[in-house]
């Protein structure tokens, strides 16, 4: 017999937090679904702040500082908000032959940032990943979830360029999917 | 359900689809769907609204030649890739020339990509033998061909014993890099006592460059679940989980829909084809941690912990998930095991070579004129695999080094390129065999350069439990940069070739143990590279 602590209340009427419920009761709870749980949480507000780890520490009964060590242990969990635009250029190996250093170069002359940073307007994140598997398109990077290939470091800045310029078209789909 | 049900079943929906005149199959694999061949599906569908009889559109996965691709097919249903009408880089707006081109028995000029060329007839494809030619969403296709026909038949025709026979005499070996024989794997986890035992399927495929697995993943998912519950009834687990990379959201969600759709039709469950057995398999997803590919990592984030790994013994065979008897293998090991209990162990160590046997399925990328996927007979020569599938260096230029095995393997030199591709010739070269990646440089490549790129790699991935590896490749890294900058001598150089013999033998796990590999590998056939940069 386990002695259960009564569930924590829902941080606040922000209707996201019951998808993230949802999939903590979906796992019935279990300490070994908080990798999930912080998924579902990055997915729904985009990165995990610290109501957001104190609320899934309580709810799968589990230390706050395992939450803690699990956010920071993985490179995909984000502890900080991101920018408007992502641009996250693939660092792999085939990548790396075919120039995805220069991409880099290029972001950080040109908007002054970092990859892991986010520039000083808040408009862009720059991010790299070890490959994104789209080798076959390599130098590639993949801006706000749409993957460019065989990129010229040119190419890609004219692409963000525009992404500022159409701030208020409506947002690329998130991922490419496969049809229903 | 029995045998000749499914056969039933499967023969019911070919001559369903034989009623079709033309089928055309466009990749919606991950890098396809990059170069937009969505779009491309939707104009053909487009085109033919209504759908009538003498054509179907549809969504398939991996056809292999990625760089040119968006690639379609034009075929008669069950033909096989090379059999087909291939057209490359097709645009939306080349749909109504395709659909107008339907009965024409000369290709389209413009767009065709002949399937007589070494690419394609010289590849030996079994684990990937469906994928290019089934819609990955559909489970009639995967019934059509054979799939769950040999998991009915283990489970209603073969002891656990017999199929542990069949997988052990097909001499199968883990395809996730280690190389680890398959049928002693399972044969450990089964003699283990009754009780809880589970089944994992490592889809973490970490390697940069490496993207077989995915291709699977997301081209024929149901072989990796059939493969999965044969497993499972072999070694008496009722429980499988895939834990699959979250980097590859297009696999998790196909590898979803194949789960929930094989539950329905009763091939994954309680009491799966009528018997006793029965099986349930749960998707893990990863968050960007390249240690989570080594098994005990890997365990401790299925449980929901940091991946780090622990020292081994105790093996996962003996105690694993939650202190089970787990038995973990790699995508393309799991994707193996449908087609040796149907063709049998024998059928299977026909092919290859004495110790490794079978196909293995390499991610061509680098500078090479054919990027993408291939399948070919271990065995083969790298030479082979390069200058003719490959179709060499773009512009005729000179391969200067191969190199396999991700941040754990190693460069071969253009002199070695005749070397036969198994896991022991691989050894002997100072790299390993990896998961497949397998990335081609030019004479422009700076193997210096090459060798810091994975030590960065490394450094940046390395969990920071154990001190060889947390310490060991950083300062590793700083000597390569100084070594690249021309700022270091030769005791700098000694230095590291001596810190790359203490991070070998002394790390904790697979990462540390193999991580001045791509340093010792480019030190062994590429020396005077590193000696040009030395200032004394």
């Amino acid at each position: 017999m386990s002695l259960h602590r009564p569930k924590p209340p829902l941080p606040s009427d922000d209707t996201r937090w019951k998808l993230v419920n949802a999939t903590m009761r979906r796992n019935g709870y279990a300490d070994h679904a908080l990798i999930e749980t912080l998924h579902s949480v990055q997915d729904a507000f985009g990165f995990l702040d610290e109501t957001a780890l104190r609320f899934v520490a309580a709810s799968l009964d589990v230390p706050l500082s395992k939450v803690f060590g699990v956010a920071t242990f993985y490179h995909l969990f984000r502890l900080k908000p991101k920018g408007r635009h992502t641009c996250v250029v693939c660092t792999g190996t085939a990548c790396y032959i075919k120039g995805a250093g220069v991409l880099v170069d290029a972001l950080r002359a040109h908007h002054q940032v970092e990859p892991g940073e986010t520039t000083a307007d808040g408009a862009l994140s720059v991010l790299t990943a070890r490959c994104v598997g789209a080798c076959g398109l390599a130098p590639a990077a993949v801006v706000d979830g749409e993957v460019v290939g065989k990129l010229a470091p040119e190419a890609l800045l004219e692409r963000l360029d525009q992404l500022e310029h159409a701030k208020t078209a409506p947002a690329p789909p998130p991922r490419a999917r496969a049809p229903a | 359900m029995h045998l000749d049900d499914l056969a039933e079943q499967a023969a019911t929906i070919r001559a369903r689809d034989a009623e079709t005149e033309h089928e055309i199959r466009v990749c919606m694999a991950a890098s396809c769907q990059s170069s937009g061949s969505g779009q491309v599906l939707d104009a053909l569908r487009a085109g033919v609204e209504p759908q009538t009889q003498s054509c179907r559109v549809k969504g398939v996965g991996c056809m292999g030649l990625c760089s040119a691709g968006p690639l379609v097919a034009v075929a008669a249903p069950g033909d096989t890739l090379n059999a087909s009408r291939l057209y490359r880089d097709v645009a939306p707006t080349d749909a109504p020339a395709i659909l107008d081109n339907l009965g024409n028995p000369e290709p389209i000029e413009r767009l065709h990509c002949p399937t007589d060329q070494p690419f394609f007839t010289a590849q030996h494809r079994i684990v990937l033998e469906h994928s290019g030619r089934i819609d990955p969403d559909s489970l009639d296709d995967a019934i059509a061909v054979g799939g769950y026909s040999a998991l009915v038949r283990a489970l209603t025709e073969l002891t656990p014993a017999e199929v542990l026979r069949e997988v052990t005499s097909s001499g199968l070996r883990g395809r996730g890099g280690g190389g680890y024989p398959t049928g002693l794997k399972w044969s450990t986890v089964a003699k283990m006592p009754g009780g809880q035992k589970y089944v994992v399927c490592n889809a973490d495929e970490g390697d940069p460059g490496a993207f077989m697995d995915r291709a699977v993943l997301e081209s024929d998912p149901h072989r990796v679940i059939e493969g999965m519950a044969i497993a499972g009834y072999a070694v008496g687990a009722s429980k499988g989980y895939v834990y699959v990379r979250a980097e590859y959201p297009l696999a998790v969600e196909r590898l979803t829909n194949a789960i929930r759709k094989a539950k329905r039709a009763g091939f994954l469950g309680s009491q799966i084809a009528d018997t006793q057995f029965g099986f349930e398999i749960e998707l893990r997803l990863g968050a960007g941690a390249f240690v989570c590919g080594e098994e005990t990592a890997l365990m401790a984030s299925i449980q929901g912990l940091r991946g780090q790994p622990r020292p081994r013994p105790p093996y996962p065979a003996e105690a694993g998930l939650w202190g089970c008897p787990t038995l973990i293998n790699n995508v393309e090991t799991f994707a193996n095991i449908a087609p040796i209990v149907r063709e049998g162990g024998d059928w299977f160590a026909a092919l290859g070579t004495e110790g490794s046997k079978g196909t293995k399925v390499f991610a061509l990328a680098g500078t090479i004129v054919n990027t993408g996927l291939i399948e070919v007979p271990m065995g083969t020569r790298l030479a082979h695999i390069i200058e003719v599938i490959g179709g060499g260096i773009p512009g005729g230029g000179r391969v200067k080094a191969v190199q396999t095995g991700g941040p754990s393997g190693g460069c071969i030199p253009r002199a070695h390129l005749d070397t036969p591709v198994d896991y022991d010739s691989l050894k002997g070269l100072g790299t390993i065999m990896g998961s497949g990646g397998m990335i081609v440089m030019d004479e422009r490549s700076s193997m210096v350069d090459v060798a810091r790129y994975f030590m960065e790699f490394c450094m940046t991935e390395s969990c920071g439990k154990c001190v060889p590896c947390r310490t060991g490749t950083q300062q590793m890294h700083a000597l390569l940069e100084r070594i690249a900058a021309a700022e270091a001598g030769r005791a700098e150089l000694a230095l590291l070739e001596e810190l790359c013999e203490v991070v070998q033998a002394t790390s904790l796990c697979g990462l540390g143990q193999t991580a001045p590999n791509p340093v010792l590998s480019t030190l062994r056939y590429f020396r005077d590279e590193y000696e040009s940069r030395l200032v004394d």
